[in-house]
């Protein structure tokens, strides 16, 4: 198992989490290369559908970043996010997934450096918990 | 090719006169001009196979049977319908599913191999077994009461209460963690191939406790086992019940008293409760047994005007059509509640009710929707029954 490397989604939000990613890569700062990124115009464009598919297709884990709350470009969208996200970690937890498995982090566009930790935690912490019980038996 | 014609054969669209019938009665075709199932089975008459299989109408149905009732020659149009959707999805013709999809895959995931907290639900005051004679299959009601905490956070509390009830009656069903889905919104939907996998996995998992009997408090789960595995299994080596007959039997056996204070209520017939499987009056029976003042609305039985969604597919103009001329008709009851067995029935008209925007004729509509087993256990004497709203 400590070969194990954890797949990651990682869904940013256009105007903070993205460009924190960015700024992270910019500055070069080290994080393990562990997480897809897709960028989304909000956090509160995700939809609970976008974190059950992608552990269904085998992803580890699913990490939501957005602007921190106040703070949203769109005013609230972020209150949708933490919202749906809430709701979404109590069914992957009735499903058999770990709610861990699901993060929900504020990064702000100038916080590079807290996106490099966020992955660096987070991908810690998978490879605690072991592959997601929804991989197949291979 | 074949695989249409064999379709076309088995579901009796051959015989179709075209004598329209159901699109005069189809409620679909009533609010959209465009759609008609007579045309569709014409089409596969006359061999326009890329045609069907191409047509976004295949998802438009809401398989809700007025059609087959209604049918002089008895063509089964539901099930022309959901065999030629998997034919559709396979050549790229995709329905538009809510929440994009979110409750397929929530359905789909539950039965890949890993260890389900299905159960949450338990409190301590539940008796349960692992073994014995009657199984209480749950189904997703749980799952969607999650889902759509927004909307029908009621939902969550629909285990218990059936449970509950039962227990009142001296009876300790079985529940399972290792249940899955039914795989009824998969199979309309177009998915037989997961369709398939879930329901082998319930039958194992339902032979494995040695149950006799297998209640269902949900309308879609009761027809998917009493039809839809029943046709691909045969006998299934154990009884289908929905709770509305079991309950019933029990009130009449004197085993159990419910008592309801005369509170006016109407009931809504879920389709596949009623059309499919023919349960008109256990629900009702159940409702008057319980001293509650049952009044109908214009449309009932064979009638009832549907919720508007299936299967979590295809929500657009018409189901909110459908749904606003339901609750003009409930309205007209003046009851304080509309009483259903079916979690998606619940969950499409409180996506109305809880609209930001009403539609205008149902301005000082004062009515509840609610799940008819969570109201069946608010009347248990001494009853423990959260009660409705504290989701």
């Amino acid at each position: 198992m400590t070969d194990f490397q954890p797949q990651i989604v990682a869904f940013c939000c256009n105007w903070c989490s993205y460009a924190g990613a960015d700024l992270a890569g910019v500055s070069r700062f080290q994080y393990p290369p562990t997480a897809r990124i897709i960028r989304i115009m909000c956090s509160g464009r995700l939809e609970p559908q976008f974190v059950l598919r992608a552990f269904e297709l085998g992803a580890d884990g699913v990490l939501v970043a957005g602007c921190h709350p106040g703070e949203c470009h769109y005013i609230s969208g972020n209150e949708r996010a933490k919202e749906r996200v809430a709701r979404t970690k109590e069914l992957l937890d009735v499903l058999g997934v770990d709610s861990r498995r699901l993060r929900l982090e504020w990064i702000s566009a100038s916080e590079g450096i807290k996106f490099a930790k966020t992955m660096d935690e987070f991908t810690k912490q998978l490879i605690e918990l072991g592959p997601s019980p929804l991989k197949g038996e291979s | 090719m074949t695989r249409i014609k064999e379709i076309i054969e088995e579901t009796g669209a051959f015989d179709c006169v075209e004598c329209g019938k159901c699109t005069s009665l189809c409620p679909v075709a009533k609010r959209n001009k465009n759609f008609a199932p007579r045309l569709i089975v014409v089409k596969a008459q006359e061999g326009m196979e890329e045609e069907i299989k191409s047509d976004k109408d295949i998802w438009s149905c809401i398989t809700c049977e007025i059609c087959n009732d209604m049918c002089p020659y008895e063509v089964d149009f539901s099930g022309f319908i959901q065999r030629m959707r998997g034919e559709a999805k396979e050549s790229g013709n995709l329905p538009n599913c809510s929440q994009a999809g979110a409750v397929h895959t929530m359905e789909r995931m539950t039965g890949m191999g890993q260890r389900q907290k299905r159960l949450a639900w338990i409190t301590d005051d539940l008796k349960v077994k692992d073994k014995g004679d009657v199984f209480y299959f749950t189904g997703c009601v749980y799952q969607l009461g999650i889902l759509y905490s927004d909307r029908a956070p009621e939902l969550k509390q629909v285990p218990a209460n059936v449970v509950r009830i039962l227990n009142a009656a001296g009876i300790e069903p079985v529940v399972s963690d290792k249940e899955v889905c039914c795989g009824h919104d998969l199979l309309w939907s177009g998915d037989e191939e997961s369709f398939e996998r879930l329901m082998e996995q319930n039958i194992k998992t339902i032979k494995e406790t040695g149950a006799k009997t297998v209640v269902f408090a949900c309308a879609e789960g009761y027809r998917t086992f009493s039809l839809d595995y029943k046709d691909f299994f045969g006998d299934l080596g154990f009884e289908v019940k929905h709770v509305s007959e079991f309950v019933l039997d029990l009130v009449k056996q004197g085993k159990l008293q419910l008592n309801d204070g005369g509170s006016k209520v109407t009931y809504h017939d879920p389709c596949r409760l009623g059309r499919h499987m023919g349960l008109y009056e256990e629900p009702r029976d159940l409702i008057k047994a319980t001293g509650a003042n049952l009044i109908e609305m214009a449309s009932i039985k064979e009638k009832a005007i549907c919720c508007g969604v299936n299967a979590f597919v295809n929500c657009g103009e018409v189901s909110k059509k459908m749904q606003v001329d339901r609750m003009l008709e409930a309205k007209e009851t003046g009851a304080e509640a509309m009483l259903t067995f079916c979690p998606k029935c619940l969950i499409h008209y409180n996506c109305l009710l809880s609209s930001e925007k009403k539609p205008p004729e149902l301005e000082g509509l004062n009515l509840k929707v609610k799940e008819a087993s969570n109201f069946l256990a608010e009347k248990l004497k001494g009853s423990g029954a959260n009660q409705i709203g504290k989701g």
